[in-house]
């Protein structure tokens, strides 16, 4: 046998000739291209599309208010828009949060058979596009729709209530969407939830509020911290739902940058936007990543 | 006043399929005060059941719990003062060992300080000072139980329920713990019902075992009783090991019973309770019975049979006897250093004797 070729340096050989494929293919299609982002946001806009190969950090002042130069000017609209995106995907989380927790608790305690059949109607949207399902809501929402028709029939309503192109349709549009990736992860944290552990808090003389809030919810919050995360993500840089339901009159920074690319051609500042929410998303997950290992590290000192 | 009354509790479970399983059928047991009490049966008997019953995880179908003349049917688990050691112990696995131990007396609204010296006291009465702040995952299976101990003893429940807190252990560690839970109960001077489906384990700790099986009670007594009297076939059988003869009573002989077997065997045992043509059993345990020397003078109960089997155990030689009508009775030999020798054989003739007197009577078919 061959000095130092123990089972661990085996073990390690074998990991890494295992994760070099998606190790490969994460650095050619992510890296290189977060790589020319990052670039393009620092470079000048071609006069139609493109880029100069200048030295241009004003993309950012436009946004953020420094630096600037004569040319750029800032424009605060941007950081309104963008705190609404914030908002707007947070509420997101909050709400499908609210329908998938409970829902979480009342699935897990189904018969095998039910509890399959639920987690299938649960994966029914994808089979429809998704363009037809938020235009479906278009059609329900809007002053002539279903919602609409069916409050004046039964008398609640005289006048059509103005509930499209609102923050409230994109909230529904979105909430819509997102629930199935909040219930799955809160749902796996909630089915290997230990019963006996709540029993045991109720024997230690803990009432149904303090078991749920000692026991059951830390219990369960890997679910709903992951939940959470794979909801605001995509949430916060959504372009899809605010175009059909938000209309002109909400925009989210997503439209933004899809217009940046695709109408003003400005290249370098849908970069600039692009990566101003990237980069808060990674704020995000590091203060929680640092939180989580700061606990653990309590936990085993 | 009888400390913890269980009076006639039912309680059924609906199986899938649409059939009754009766988890506990008319159970009832007075339960004295600083009583070690173990509930012995079979797996799925029902002890855990009637273990959730008294905590209150389970609403009971018929009877009630009384405890000090109060009912307990309508109180919450969380108002219940018994606590419980579950099965698997159930420590949570998100805080340390002290503050598992100091779970109770935090919801209950102790202030830290005195929770922390109650915590210390109590990890220290299950020594383990200095793992306070370990997770439940970084114990092993005897100290993650003595931690489930201490977290409901720092309560100082009247009462105590075990769920087979020692089934993890390995045989040495249980012997120890068995020890151990025994002298705890002493100090602590709390009554403990405990539960397991060892035999010895019931003989060694209780100072009564009630005997469960299908969700019935079938004896409840102290080891002895249980051991040398057993009340029916079932407890014969599964406390120790039995030797069963069915027969009829044919005669009464100074408080001694003649029973004649179908082959017309007569055997000779004690027993009340019984006249003259009843069906009975007779129960003969494997230490009480002897294979005669070869110049011992006859005996009118004797058994006569030839060996099939000797299997050297320990301290006993066990030995099987074919008594005819097919019928093997089990008994141990003192095993003298001398080795097993010739005399036990297979296929050796030999007499049986056994005195009268631990010769227990059972109804037949109980
Ligand atoms: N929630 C339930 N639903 C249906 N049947 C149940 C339920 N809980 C227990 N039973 C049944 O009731 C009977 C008694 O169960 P119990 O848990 O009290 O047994 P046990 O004596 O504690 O057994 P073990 O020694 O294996 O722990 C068993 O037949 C079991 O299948
Ligand atoms: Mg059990």
């Amino acid at each position: 046998m061959i000095a130092g070729d123990t089972i661990s340096t085996r073990k390690k050989r074998a990991l890494f000739l295992l994760l070099m494929p998606i190790t490969l293919v994460l650095g050619i299609f992510f890296l290189i291209p977060l790589g020319i982002m990052i670039t393009y946001s620092f470079l000048e806009p071609g006069l139609y599309g493109g880029v100069e190969w200048n030295w241009y950090p004003y993309n950012y002042g436009r946004i953020l208010g420094w630096p600037l130069n004569d040319y750029e000017e800032f424009e605060p609209i941007y950081l309104a828009i963008f705190l609404n995106s914030l908002k707007i995907a947070g509420l997101t989380v909050l709400f499908s949060l609210l329908i998938c927790y409970p829902a979480a608790f009342w699935v897990s305690r189904m018969s095998p058979r039910r509890k399959n059949f639920v987690l299938f109607l649960i994966t029914l949207p994808f089979f429809a596009n998704l363009l037809i399902r938020i235009y479906a809501w278009l059609l329900l929402l809007r002053p002539t729709g279903f919602i609409n028709s069916l409050l004046q029939g039964v008398g609640l309503i005289d006048q059509p209530l103005d509930m499209l192109f609102s923050n409230f349709a994109v909230i529904v549009g979105m909430v819509y969407i997102f629930t199935p990736f909040m219930f799955l992860p809160i749902y796996a944290n909630v089915e290997k939830l230990d019963y006996s552990l709540v029993r045991a808090s109720q024997d230690l003389g803990a009432g149904p509020v303090q078991t749920f809030l000692r026991v059951i919810l830390p219990l369960t919050a890997p679910g709903i911290i992951g939940g959470s995360i794979i909801v605001f993500i995509p949430a916060l840089g959504n372009f899809i739902v605010p175009a059909f339901l938000g209309g002109s009159k909400v925009q989210m920074t997503g439209n933004l940058i899809e217009r940046s690319f695709l109408q003003s051609r400005d290249w370098p500042f849908g970069a600039a936007l692009a990566l101003l929410i990237m980069g808060s998303v990674v704020l995000l997950l590091v203060i929680q990543f640092a939180r989580a290992s700061r606990r653990e590290s309590r936990g085993a000192a | 006043m009888v400390f913890l009354q269980i009076a006639s509790v039912h309680k059924a479970y609906a199986t899938p399929e649409g059939a009754l399983v009766r988890a506990l059928d008319d159970v009832t047991i007075n339960v004295k005060n600083n009583e070690f009490l173990t509930l012995l049966g079979p797996s799925g008997c029902g002890k855990t059941t009637l273990l959730k019953c008294l905590a209150g995880f389970e609403d009971m179908d018929g009877g009630d719990i009384i405890l000090e003349g109060k009912s307990l049917r309508s109180v919450p688990a969380h108002h219940r003062p018994l606590n419980t050691v579950f099965q698997n112990y159930a420590l949570f696995p998100h805080m340390t060992v002290a503050q598992n131990i100091g779970y109770g007396l935090d919801v209950a609204g102790v202030k830290k300080p005195e929770r922390d010296r109650r915590v210390g006291e109590a990890l220290e009465m299950v020594g383990l000072e200095g793992f306070g702040g370990r997770r439940p995952a970084q114990l092993s299976g005897g100290q993650q139980q003595r931690v489930a101990l201490a977290r409901s003893l720092i309560l100082k429940p009247r009462i105590l329920l075990l769920d087979e807190p020692l089934s993890a252990l390995d045989r040495k560690m249980r012997e120890s713990m068995q020890i151990e839970l025994k002298n705890l109960q002493h100090t602590v001077g709390i009554t403990f019902i405990f539960v397991t489906h060892d035999q010895e384990e019931a003989l060694a700790m209780s100072d009564r075992i009630a005997v469960f099986n299908h969700g019935r009670l079938q004896q409840i007594g102290n080891s002895t009783e249980i051991y040398d009297t057993p009340a029916n076939d079932f407890v014969a059988n599964f406390v120790g090991t039995s030797n069963l003869f069915a027969g009829k009573v044919i005669a009464r002989n100074n408080g001694l019973l003649i029973v004649e077997t179908a082959n017309g065997r007569k055997l000779v045992g004690t027993g009340d309770r019984f006249a003259i043509g009843d069906s009975v059993k007779l129960v003969l345990r494997p230490e009480h019975l002897r294979i005669t020397g070869p110049d011992e003078p006859a005996s009118d109960h004797a058994i006569s049979g030839t060996i099939t089997d000797a299997v050297f155990v320990g301290s006993v030689v066990r030995v099987h006897v074919d008594v005819g009508f097919g019928r093997t009775a089990i008994l141990h030999q003192k095993y003298d250093r001398r080795g097993l020798g010739s005399a036990l054989n297979p296929g050796t003739a030999v007499t049986i004797v056994y005195s009268p007197e631990a010769a227990h009577i059972i109804p037949e078919g109980a």
